[in-house]
């Protein structure tokens, strides 16, 4: 049991911070936290998070726990840890890779053939390409399995139809994951086949979705007679459950470890500064109780994740137990936004950077928040998870496993 | 970093749980806790101090096994898991532990073999009343070597025969060492809300006392105390909410209603993973909290803290759940629940409540606020 670093990890945390200070500005530990959840990103902020994935990959810091062979560094997750901690003290552009990166590489690694991994995971830890999920459907979001979108095979090809939706950086993507049904006879998570697809192929329309806090982050995506070569599957046919659960179990460890929103130092900053009956709020006893209980759920998420981490360099495959960063992290990232709102007193109900505290941080962090608890698994379906996989309790009784996909209603009532 | 115990570490935990699994089922709790006067179990105890356990950390030259504060919380734990009827938490965590830490060549020689064999039997004593006692505002007084005042409820006060306590000195709040035996004490049973787990009103009447450490700087070494007694007692309620959620969990998967194992709704198995998280949280603050203790690390003010609340929490939180999954079979004297319920509290009070360390936990952090000290800073 020991939470220092390795005299191995230490000289990695020398030898990186060297190299990012030869590379980058040291980020002001004063500055307040960018709104990673704005997702207002311009094509010039798309273009400079490429150079600098491609500059990391030159030098040997891209995608640290992928083999060589695939373009990574062969390293262990808890280096990855330390590069993570010393890369947040620089000024660099925006992560853009969670979903390649933390997802869809480690799928085409569990499934995908030599040929594959050979054609895409090189490219995709340099960076000049980025790749998007297509999993959700608008009548398939908690019921992944219900997608619809068809896959039905034309000789050496396949051809797609449907919708998806809630696609993360689709618009600037070059290539996209995709899980279809390609057998509407077979059961539900029987018929379902998942493909590499190219963003540009002929009959894909991109469509930005605007969100409640006026970002652009997700689109809808539209598939008509989009021909997907048979090369481009990644697993068998009717396997696509299968590889579909392999990345969304990488999803929840990455959304995990990367935490929720907003610094718990921020606030503790904010409560000094606000003012309540007559004194700094934070000697307001109310107010130190919601600052303690942050924290400590804080820390208990840091070091949650870090133990997955140290088992997970181990050599076990990423479980169930990842949930649970997102299940706690999500909720307490609008909580903490809320209580920061609050502390503002009539500022709080205010959204303008020039006279609101912090520049707004925490006005766009409580608008960000409610997509964290939606997106990659609801609170609810983590809570499902976590009762189902980690503690074994019986799943929930269904009416859809047995019989074919084509026979089960799915969707709202129109 | 590393966050796994070591294979000897896991033995002694394993070794642990195989001898409680035996001696320590929850029988023996609701043995003490029926019994009109037990303060104990005697062979639970002797056993423990037999495995090593009560001298677990205390030097081999007196009497102890010489292992580290690891294996300590690992045995508290298991502890905590058995609901085991013994003062381990006062006599090991809170006396031995100051005595370790502020007591002289001779005192040490005095008490630390008799505290590892289990013949002395030890308590720390602060509360003075209703509310938070902190150091600076007790009003035992200790002077020329006599204690004077009453102190309430004492921990463990029924089972135990020597006492740290927090008086005032000439200068300052001091830790007093005293022999329960002496001449000058009178000691009242309290009910206590966990009666396996006893408490008492201790009088001093200048019964004599030693003091333990210097003469200044009390309120300090009390703090620093009850940091280091915070982690260990921290895990034994780890155990207890662990065990609380396990035995939940099994009486859900066996109690059928509308045609189900109740274990099979929603409305149940979203209780178990919001109380699976808290415990899981708590886990995780105990082990950067232990890793502190037992390394020095200036981490440890932190982490004590926060271990501390979110372990009450999760401890008090499982025993409610329990009660509750359990339905009306849970709020029977028949069925364990209320076992954990109590002991669940009586930890949860024995150091100080967890909005008190939440609060100092506040404190504490605004006083190093931006140092950028330690890497897992965030």
């Amino acid at each position: 049991m020991d939470f220092n670093d390795t005299p191995q990890e230490a000289a990695f945390r020398t030898k990186a911070r060297a190299w990012l200070a030869q590379h980058v500005k040291p980020r002001d530990p004063d500055a307040i936290a960018a709104n990673v959840l704005g997702e207002r990103e311009s094509a010039e902020v798309i273009q400079q998070a490429k150079d600098w994935q491609t500059l990391k990959f030159d030098e040997g810091w891209a995608c640290l726990t992928w083999p060589k062979e695939y373009g990574g560094q062969g390293l262990g997750r808890l280096e990855a840890v330390v590069w993570g901690q010393e890369e947040a003290r620089f000024d660099t552009p925006p992560n853009i890779y969670s979903i390649g990166h933390g997802m869809l590489g480690p799928t085409i690694m569990a499934h995908g053939s030599d040929e594959q991994k050979a054609k895409y995971l090189r490219d995709m830890a340099r960076g000049q390409v980025v790749w998007c999920q297509l999993f959700s459907e608008p009548d398939a979001g908690s019921d992944l399995a219900g997608l619809r979108t068809s896959a039905v095979r034309d000789g050496s090809d396949w051809v797609l139809n449907g919708q998806k939706i809630w696609s993360t950086g689709a618009h600037f993507s070059d290539w996209g994951m995709i899980v279809t049904r390609s057998d509407p006879n077979a059961a539900k998570h029987a018929g379902l086949t998942y493909f590499i697809v190219d963003m540009r192929a002929k009959g894909i329309e991109i469509r930005p979705i605007k969100q409640i806090n006026g970002g652009q982050g997700f689109n809808e995506v539209f598939f008509s007679d989009v021909r997907v070569p048979d090369a481009n599957r990644l697993g068998g046919v009717g396997d696509g459950w299968r590889v579909a659960i392999t990345t969304l179990m990488n999803e929840r460890v990455a959304i995990g470890a990367g935490g929720g929103a907003g610094r718990f130092r921020d606030l503790l900053k904010l409560a000094q500064q606000a003012r309540r009956n007559g004194r700094p709020a934070i000697e307001d006893s109310a107010v130190r109780q919601k600052l303690a209980d942050f924290y400590i759920k804080s820390k208990g998420l840091q070091f949650t994740s870090y133990r997955t981490l140290s088992a997970l360099s181990r050599g076990a495959t990423p479980g169930p137990e990842g949930s649970i960063g997102k299940a706690i992290g999500a909720p307490m990232g609008q909580e903490m936004a809320h209580f920061a709102l609050e502390l503002q007193g009539a500022m709080g109900g205010a959204d303008d950077g020039g006279v609101v505290p912090q520049e707004a941080l925490w006005q766009g962090m409580y608008l960000g928040t409610p997509g964290l608890r939606i997106a990659g698994g609801t609170d609810e379906i983590l809570k499902n998870i976590i009762a189902e996989r980690v503690l074994r309790l019986p799943p929930e009784i269904r009416v859809d496993k047995d019989k074919p996909f084509r026979e089960i209603p799915t969707g709202s009532v129109k | 970093m590393n966050l796994e115990f070591s294979e000897d570490q896991q033995f002694v935990q394993q070794t642990a749980r195989d001898f409680l699994t035996k001696h320590a089922g929850l029988d023996i709790c609701r043995g003490v806790l029926e019994s009109a006067d037990a303060a104990l179990d005697p062979a639970l105890w002797k056993g423990a101090a037999e495995m090593g356990w009560l001298g677990a950390v205390i030097p081999e030259e007196h009497g102890g096994a010489g292992l580290g504060y690891l294996e300590l919380v690992l045995i508290a734990e298991e502890i905590g898991r058995s609901l085991a009827p013994i003062p381990f938490s006062s006599s090991v965590a809170l006396c031995t532990e100051a005595i370790l830490a502020y007591g002289s060549d001779a005192q040490k020689q005095q008490w630390l073999p008799r505290l590892a064999a289990g013949d002395a039997i030890g308590t720390f004593a602060l509360a003075e009343g209703p509310g938070e006692t902190d150091a600076d505002s007790v009003t035992v007084r200790f002077a020329d070597g006599k204690l004077r005042g009453t102190k309430l409820p004492v921990l463990d006060g029924e089972a135990v025969g020597v006492a740290v306590v927090v008086a005032q000195g000439e200068r300052g709040p001091v830790l007093a060492l005293v022999d329960l035996g002496a001449a000058g004490v009178t000691r009242t049973r309290i009910t206590s809300f966990d009666p396996s787990r006893s408490l008492a009103k201790i009088e001093f009447e200048d019964t004599p006392a030693e003091r333990l450490g210097a003469a200044d700087g009390g309120a300090e070494r009390v703090a620093a105390l009850l940091d280091r007694a915070a982690v260990v007692i921290g895990f034994e309620q780890l155990g207890g909410a662990t065990r609380a959620m396990e035995l939940t969990r099994e009486f859900a998967l066996g109690r059928y209603a509308f045609g189900r194992p109740i274990a099979s709704f929603q409305a149940i198995k979203h209780r178990f993973a919001d109380l699976y998280a808290k415990i899981e949280i708590a886990r995780s603050n105990g082990y950067y909290a232990a890793w502190a203790l037992s390394s020095g690390s200036d981490e440890l003010p932190l982490a004590a803290c926060s271990f501390r609340a979110a372990a009450s929490d999760a401890f008090e939180t499982a025993a409610q759940e329990m009660i509750q999954i359990y339905g009306g079979v849970g709020f029977t004297w028949e069925y364990d629940c209320h076992l954990f319920y109590r002991r669940a509290r009586w930890l949860a009070a024995s150091i100080g409540s967890a909005s008190a360390w939440r609060d100092m936990l506040v404190t504490r952090l605004v006083a190093r606020q931006g140092d950028g000290s330690s890497p897992h800073d965030d």
